[in-house]
């Protein structure tokens, strides 16, 4: 059968270039076609990258990620492509510098087809609050992507490029991947620079891929993965080899099931989480029903970061030196820039900040003494699958509530992904696994013997 | 809260029906945030980095890897002058 080359994961790309089956030309040529078909329904990029073309015939195809389309999140630096963070703060400005994670994937061969829409400033979980407008889901256009890295995986989904990057901050990468049915892998805090990614809370944004399989999840982690000299918070750590072999032997690995996130759940999600459960025993791994400290708190915790943080980088647009001014700026960034202020603000400062930031304290101890008993942790992407377009609106913590069982793992800085694991009314649904700190890897294997035991990842919106 | 006194801090402007809406808004959402008071943290420290990284120091030594001309540091200014950027007076 001969298939489309924009349906292609990155591994099955790779052999067909390497092999002179096509070129890589031919590669971008194809993803450039189908946005050309469909994104004026969907809706996922702001930006193209003009000059793609060119670039692609100069790629050397035999680097990692040679000649491979990616999409960037429009929050990452992109050197000479406009870059926005769909706001119209930024309708203007024109990158001098390569964000890290970008300069990896260039050095690595991969070719910047687009920069894909999102919540503008990445505040929300809809997508719907881009000042472009919004993305749908592939899936059905009546729905919303998820987000706020919603163009990234409804690109993904729609085959419109073979893979793209995230950024997430609680949820932001795990939960559009999860109403779009592609992989989404957010690395612990720290493990990818966020050099040049437009800030929003600084003490949790961790960019990652999204994805049309594990397999390449893991190769495009380990090539933007490392220290960076230009972000100090990144981690000396050394990175696993992540590369994972066909195979996987792993089994008996502990794997907690927590009671208090399936209470969150609506009623069909949850079967859909035990059912993948099932799944991971039937592969010879141990479910282990464990308590967490309810994710209602994080909440809470996350909300008074976020808006702190918030307040804080989004100080800095100006409009003098780059893009335009601060009555520029919408409800939604004003909403968030006002709240954090008044939560940093003189005698409110140890109420909401402080107490927020000890709490943080008491449930990252509580994941600690959780794995210590258990390898890895069920830990769902969102409560339900994807919501009607306009769900959003008028609901000042929309993003928070949808978010709410990737806040804990968040706000952490924990390690998790999202894989398709299920539909519901013909809507996807993510199955999602949650590690230690620095434990990428552990994570990568679990999900890929899950993928390799289901087709979930295989099924393809019609459009 | 006085919402325009916040506005003024945050150097942002208000629409009147934003105060209002915002008003009613915050509330809302502070009202929803209190639930992490039922939690004792009296005897908990402050998590502000979460693994755990204290003191990061680089050598006092120039990058010429990250540092831009002039000319492209200025290229996204709507207004400039002589090689600086344009801002408005603030003293009269």
């Amino acid at each position: 059968m001969n298939r489309n080359l924009h349906s292609f994961s990155i591994s099955e790309a790779r052999e067909g270039l390497k092999s002179g089956k096509f070129s890589s030309r031919e590669l971008l040529k194809s993803c450039l076609d189908r946005i050309m078909q469909l994104d004026t329904k969907i809706h996922a990029f702001v930006s193209l990258n003009e000059k793609a073309l060119d670039e692609a015939d100069s790629v050397d195809i035999n680097k990692p990620l040679g000649g491979i389309p990616i999409a960037i999140k429009d929050n990452f630096l992109t050197h000479n492509i406009r870059t926005t963070a769909s706001s119209k703060v930024l309708d203007t400005y024109i990158p001098q510098y390569d964000s890290t994670v970008v300069k990896n994937l260039k050095n690595a061969g991969a070719v910047i087809i687009g920069k894909t829409n999102m919540d503008s400033w990445a505040h929300g979980s809809s997508t719907e609050t881009s000042d472009y407008g919004p993305t749908l889901n592939p899936w059905n256009t009546r729905h919303l992507p998820g987000g706020s890295s919603g163009g990234s995986a409804a690109a993904v989904a729609a085959d419109m490029c073979l893979a793209a990057i995230g950024s997430e901050t609680a949820g932001s990468v795990r939960q559009p991947s999860a109403w779009c049915s592609v992989t989404g892998f957010k690395p612990t805090y720290g493990r990818v620079s966020r050099y040049g990614v437009i800030a929003m809370a600084s003490s949790t944004d961790s960019p990652g891929p999204i994805t049309k399989n594990v397999e390449d999840a893991a190769l495009i982690t380990g090539v933007i993965a490392g220290k960076d000299p230009f972000d100090a918070t990144t981690s000396s750590q050394p990175v696993p080899n992540l590369l994972i072999p066909k195979k996987i032997k792993q089994t008996g690995l502990r794997i907690g099931l927590p009671k208090e996130y399936l209470e969150v759940l609506e009623p069909a999600s949850r079967q859909v989480i035990l059912n993948a459960a099932k799944k991971m025993e039937d592969l010879g791994h141990r479910i282990i029903e464990i308590s967490l400290i309810h994710p209602k708190y994080s909440i809470g915790v996350y909300t008074i970061v976020q808006r702190s943080e918030v307040s804080s980088n989004l100080s800095r647009y100006d409009g003098i030196r780059y893009g335009n001014n601060r009555s520029f700026f919408n409800q939604e960034a004003k909403r968030r820039i006002m709240l954090g202020t008044f939560a940093l603000s003189s005698g409110y400062y140890d109420h909401y900040y402080a107490k927020a930031q000890k709490v943080r304290t008491l449930i990252m101890r509580d994941f600690e003494k959780a794995f210590s008993r258990v390898d890895l942790i069920i830990d769902p992407p969102s409560p339900g699958p994807a919501l009607k377009v306009g769900a959003s609106l008028n609901a000042p913590m929309f993003g928070e509530m949808q978010d709410i069982l990737v806040e804990p793992s968040s706000i952490s800085g924990l390690p998790g992904i999202s894989v398709p694991g299920g539909f519901i009314d013909q809507l996807p649904l993510g199955f999602g696994l949650i590690g230690p700190q620095f434990h990428e890897d552990r994570i990568l294997e679990a999900a890929l013997q899950y993928q390799s035991a289901t087709n979930w990842h295989e099924q393809k919106p019609i459009l | 809260m006085d919402v325009r006194h916040i506005a003024r801090l945050a150097n942002l402007t208000l629409t009147d029906a934003e105060s209002r809406k915002f008003t009613s808004q915050f509330s809302d959402t502070l009202s929803t945030i209190d639930v992490i008071n039922e939690l004792d943290t009296s005897d908990t420290p402050i998590t502000y980095q979460v693994t755990g990284l204290t003191n990061c120091f680089r050598e006092d030594k120039i990058d010429t890897g990250r540092i831009l001309t002039q000319q492209a540091a200025l290229s996204n200014s709507a207004s400039i002058h002589n090689g600086y950027f344009m801002v408005s007076a603030i003293f009269e």
